[in-house]
């Protein structure tokens, strides 16, 4: 294992969707800064959106929206956790991000007369824009790179972030998962932008990598902002989504919806009104799922042909492609089935629900020189939309911080620590295998931490985690291959902590499934109209209140029932199904 | 401590008569997100290493002689 040394002004750690889009504009900035995006993967065909996306979820389109009722829209679907000048910053780039990325060569779908052509999904507001032809998002995006002249490693695994005495970034370390290479990248600014923490629960099929986000996202960057000291925010707002069975991908209900497609019960009955995600809509499906009206399905069979076929050109070329082949393996087809569909394992992600590194509007974490996008950054619900403006927020942000400092010294002593971390498992002529640890790990994730949560059971996790503490020093790894897998269980680990102990600090329930607490079952705004932080000091891992920044846009009360009276009334249900089912046909 | 090699069924197949890594492709290889493919230098084919694979599809889409077939890993079928 050789050391390098490397010297740049702008880090960009993780090459998705927010990355890259951080680094283009940093370099854009200023094109005499030294910008690099170093990427796990390979930056062509990493992240959320290696095969393209099926749409915006949440795309702020004059006409349709305003930036002030998305903002009132999102602050209903978290329950009223959020910092609205984060969403605020989002909502206002939100449409200059469409045309730059329109004009970059994405393809967005339009109507005759050349508008983009909105969707309603979400309770209030119209914010869904399609993108049938979404294939091609990181091609464009590749390209961008190479105009703007950023440079860019790949394979590169970055593990800790590195703090100079005064508390400010001063860099990552990094290893290679082909050769084992050990790298430390000085840096004025950095970006991190490493997506969600997608490996967290063990998903039912029992394979470690049937995960709903895209498994190279193991919660690295979560790890890394705590240990650098940074605030975490909204960790116990898990992400849980309702997804294809044992496929546990998006079905997807914001492409079939608006073309007539809907969640039924067992019976055939439609019970919820509306399929946008959020924590009440999950605490619904999960009822239904437990109760004796499931299973829970996803109903396209009464559309017509031609709809049909439209939607699996777009569910079976983009996004998730092998849908149409784990359909096929089934006998499933959506002329005369239906989908069955099940709600997945959790994980952290504020691009779907809250929970991440906390940010400003400026995408500044609370270190200096540090800054946060994209589904690791919480700014709630923020999705792919989110991730490019956060990117450029943050790109921005990082450039500008450039001018005004110098490298921070490095601590000989963080480094000494780091790779001698790193190094370990390599070195261990025996062990355990870093996916035995995993798949351990993650089953107890889920006995302990999947909704509907209990005290107890959360206290027994947290001893379970701790014993696993222990474990990591014994994990062993052949080669680097091995050895990235060894260090993502140091970071799932971290991230399970973390879960656990900002969700028994909530002392109540909110958000529907995400945080539904059996020995706290209600919602207490007197105690807990807060946020959750939670952050590494001297004694650990230490979870503590932020208060709720003054609104900028005001909900009134009657609006605050919209998200939270989701399920349709069983006496009303045949009907509803009924008349969906004679305006779609 | 004692370790078992237990096999487990593959979802990537690489048809070697199609793939041309002999002439110096790893285009599939380089893509991969999860990093579980591999070179044979022997066979002078593209392989699957690692279990590890999220049916994602690059490698099948971006192969230049459509060498590559992702089937959905056993345990998800
Ligand atoms: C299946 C699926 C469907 C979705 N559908 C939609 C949709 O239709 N519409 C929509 O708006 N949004 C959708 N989303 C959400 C959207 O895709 C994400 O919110 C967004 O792409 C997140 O961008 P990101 O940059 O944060 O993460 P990513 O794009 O995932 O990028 C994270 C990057 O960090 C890299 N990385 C991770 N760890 C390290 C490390 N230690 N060192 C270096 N690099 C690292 C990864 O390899 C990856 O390239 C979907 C997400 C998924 C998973
Ligand atoms: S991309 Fe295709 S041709 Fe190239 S190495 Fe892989 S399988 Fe062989
Ligand atoms: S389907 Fe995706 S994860 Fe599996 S081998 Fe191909 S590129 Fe890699």
């Amino acid at each position: 294992m050789r050391l390098h040394t490397h010297a740049v002004d702008v880090l960009v750690v993780g090459g998705g969707t927010a990355g890259p889009m951080a680094a283009v504009k940093a370099k854009e900035a200023n094109p005499a800064l030294n910008v690099l995006l170093l990427e796990k993967a390979n930056v062509k065909r990493s992240g959320a959106i290696s095969m393209g996306m099926d749409g915006l979820n949440n795309a702020v389109v004059p006409g349709h929206a305003t930036p002030e009722q998305y903002v009132k829209e999102i602050t209903l679907a978290n329950d009223g956790i959020v910092n609205q000048r984060t969403i605020m910053a989002y909502a206002r780039n939100s449409f200059a991000m469409i045309e730059e990325l329109d004009r970059w060569g994405v393809k967005f779908e339009k109507d005759e007369t050349g508008d983009y052509a909105m969707r309603k999904v979400h309770h209030m507001g119209t914010y869904v824009l399609p993108m049938p032809e979404g294939h091609d998002i990181k091609r464009v995006l590749y390209r961008r790179l190479k105009r703007t002249r950023v440079a860019i490693t790949n394979r590169w695994i970055a593990t800790r972030l590195l703090t100079g005495t005064d508390g400010r970034v001063a860099g990552a370390m990094a290893f290679d998962c082909r050769t084992g290479d050990f790298h430390i990248v000085r840096a004025k600014a950095i970006v991190l932008s490493t997506g969600a923490a997608g490996r967290l629960g063990l998903p039912a099929s029992g394979y470690l990598f049937g995960t709903y986000e895209n498994p190279t996202n193991a919660g690295d960057g979560y790890s890394m902002a705590y240990h650098a000291g940074a605030e975490l925010s909204g960790i116990e707002c898990f992400q849980i989504n309702p997804l294809i069975k044992d496929y546990n991908g998006p079905a997807c209900a914001y492409v079939t919806g608006p073309l007539g497609g809907y969640t039924t019960n067992g019976k055939g009955e439609r019970f919820i009104e509306c399929d946008y995600w959020s924590g009440q809509m999950m605490l619904e499906f999960y009822r239904e799922l437990e109760g004796g009206d499931g299973p829970v399905f996803l109903k396209l069979d009464h559309l017509a042909e031609e709809t049909i076929s439209t939607i699996e050109t777009i569910l079976h070329t983009n996004e998730r492609p092998s849908r149409g082949r784990f359909h096929k393996g089934r006998g499933t087809d959506y002329r005369t089935h239906m989908v069955e569909m099940h709600i997945s394992e959790i994980g952290l992600c504020s691009g779907h629900s809250a929970s991440g590194v906390w940010v400003d509007e400026h995408a500044a974490t609370t270190v200096p020189g540090l800054y946060a996008a994209g589904d690791l950054a919480c700014v709630p619900h923020n999705y792919m939309l989110g991730a490019f403006v956060y990117g450029k927020i943050a790109g921005e942000s990082a450039a500008r911080h450039c001018g005004a400092v110098s490298l921070a010294e490095i601590d000989q002593a963080q480094v000494e620590a780091e790779s001698a971390r790193v190094r370990a498992p390599l070195l261990r002529g025996e062990g355990l295998p870093p996916s035995q640890v995993e798949y351990k790990l993650r089953r107890m994730v889920n006995d302990y931490l999947q909704p509907p949560k209990v005290t107890r059971k959360m206290e027994i996790g947290l001893r379970r985690f701790e014993e696993i503490r222990q474990d990591l020093d014994r994990l062993w790894a052949r080669d680097p291959h091995e050895l990235m897998r060894a260090l993502e269980v140091h970071a799932i680990r971290d991230c399970a902590e973390m879960a656990a102990r900002a969700s028994l600090y909530r002392a109540e329930s909110r958000w529907g499934l995400y945080h539904a607490r059996v020995d706290h079952p209600a919602r207490d705004d007197l105690n807990w109209f807060v946020h959750v932080q939670v952050r590494k000091t001297g004694d650990g891992m230490t979870c503590f209140k932020r208060p709720i920044e003054p609104y900028l846009v005001s909900v009134d009360e009657h609006e605050q029932s919209a998200y939270q009276n989701t399920r349709i009334p069983r006496d009303s249900r045949r009907q509803s199904a009924r008349e969906t089912h004679s305006t779609s046909t | 401590m004692p370790t078992a090699f237990v096999p487990t069924s593959l979802p990537v197949r690489i048809d070697e008569e199609l793939c041309i890594a002999d002439k110096g492709c790893t285009v599939c290889v380089d893509v991969c997100p999860l990093d579980v493919l591999a070179i044979d230098l022997a066979k002078g084919a593209a392989y699957m290493k690692f279990d590890e694979c999220w049916y994602c599809m690059p490698c099948e889409k971006d192969c230049p002689t459509g060498a590559v077939t992702v089937d959905i890993p056993y345990l998800l079928r």
